[in-house]
């Protein structure tokens, strides 16, 4: 018991970092995309637990919304809209694999040697940093919230523009002609 | 010993990167090719948080929910072309979309 209280988050880590891989292999390997789908909300609520242990709670919380939410409805509305009743007798790899698995090797490779060419210290371990408005210590949601409407107004604003676009351009592409 | 650090944060963040961009790359159904940019992208914000979490800055959260932005917009437009594609070749498979082939 005294493990479980002292290594809680860590065990939460290793579960959720398991969850996510398998997610992730799940999307790229598993043949109907109903399937695929279902394993890409797996890998996005594990995300979302991550989140939520590296002091990002409203980032987990958005991570749900949009992506377990929206996007995932989205998927999933398309994967229904468009029939696809021939799947057993297609490939299920183009002849392009073969490619992919060096670039695959060639980027993991790449990683490792990151991975051990640099070595990161101790965090800074100031959580205050995200809670704190104007030294007050309010919440995650304020503090992001603060940063984004003072620092960050222009790039918001700019996201916003971006968001209007994309539905315009869903919009024309999707219609009937 | 247990002791998660932000390198086992980039680590499942690279794995991540890695399977998104080798489906990318070797499926050939559109709707997985997708789904595997949503992979890819959501191992960059993991990135993101690890470091903000190291750095004890808000930025990386400021900065990863433009990405959820951006991702989610991607999603909106790319369905929208797999509608229009399969409209056109009764397909989702990337095989069917060869009009600009000279």
């Amino acid at each position: 018991m005294d493990f479980l209280t002292a290594h809680g988050a860590d065990i939460l880590f290793y579960l959720f970092a398991a969850l996510t891989i398998v997610g992730g292999l799940g999307v790229v390997t598993l043949r109907n995309p109903m399937y695929g789908a279902i394993s890409l909300l797996l890998c996005f609520l594990a995300v979302a637990a991550l989140f939520l242990l590296r002091h990002a709670e409203f980032l987990g919380m958005v991570q749900i919304f949009v992506y377990g939410g929206g996007i995932m409805v989205l998927f999933l509305f398309v994967i229904m809209l468009v029939n696809l009743h021939r799947l057993p007798e297609i490939k299920l790899f183009g002849g392009q694999s073969p490619l992919a698995g060096v670039i695959a090797v060639l980027l993991l490779a790449f990683f490792g040697y990151f991975l051990i060419q640099f070595q990161f210290g101790p965090p800074l371990a100031q959580p205050e940093a995200f809670v704190a408005v104007e030294g007050a210590s309010l919440g995650n949601s304020q503090a992001v919230a603060w940063n984004l409407y003072t620092q960050n107004l222009l790039p918001f604003e700019i996201a916003s523009v971006f968001l209007l676009i994309a539905m315009i351009g869903a919009v024309v592409l999707g219609r009937k002609q | 010993m247990f002791e998660v650090t932000t390198t086992h944060y980039l680590v499942v963040s690279f794995l991540l990167f890695t399977i998104g961009i080798f489906g990318i790359a070797a499926r050939k159904n559109m709707i997985t090719v997708l789904m595997s940019i949503e992979l890819v992208l959501n191992s960059v914000n993991l990135n993101l948080i690890a470091f903000s979490y190291q750095l004890s800055d808000l930025t990386g959260q400021i900065f990863a929910i433009f990405t959820i932005t951006v991702a989610a917009g991607e999603a909106a437009v790319g369905l929208g072309i797999l509608i229009a594609l399969f409209r056109l070749r009764e397909t989702t498979m990337l095989d069917g979309a060869v009009e600009l082939k000279g």
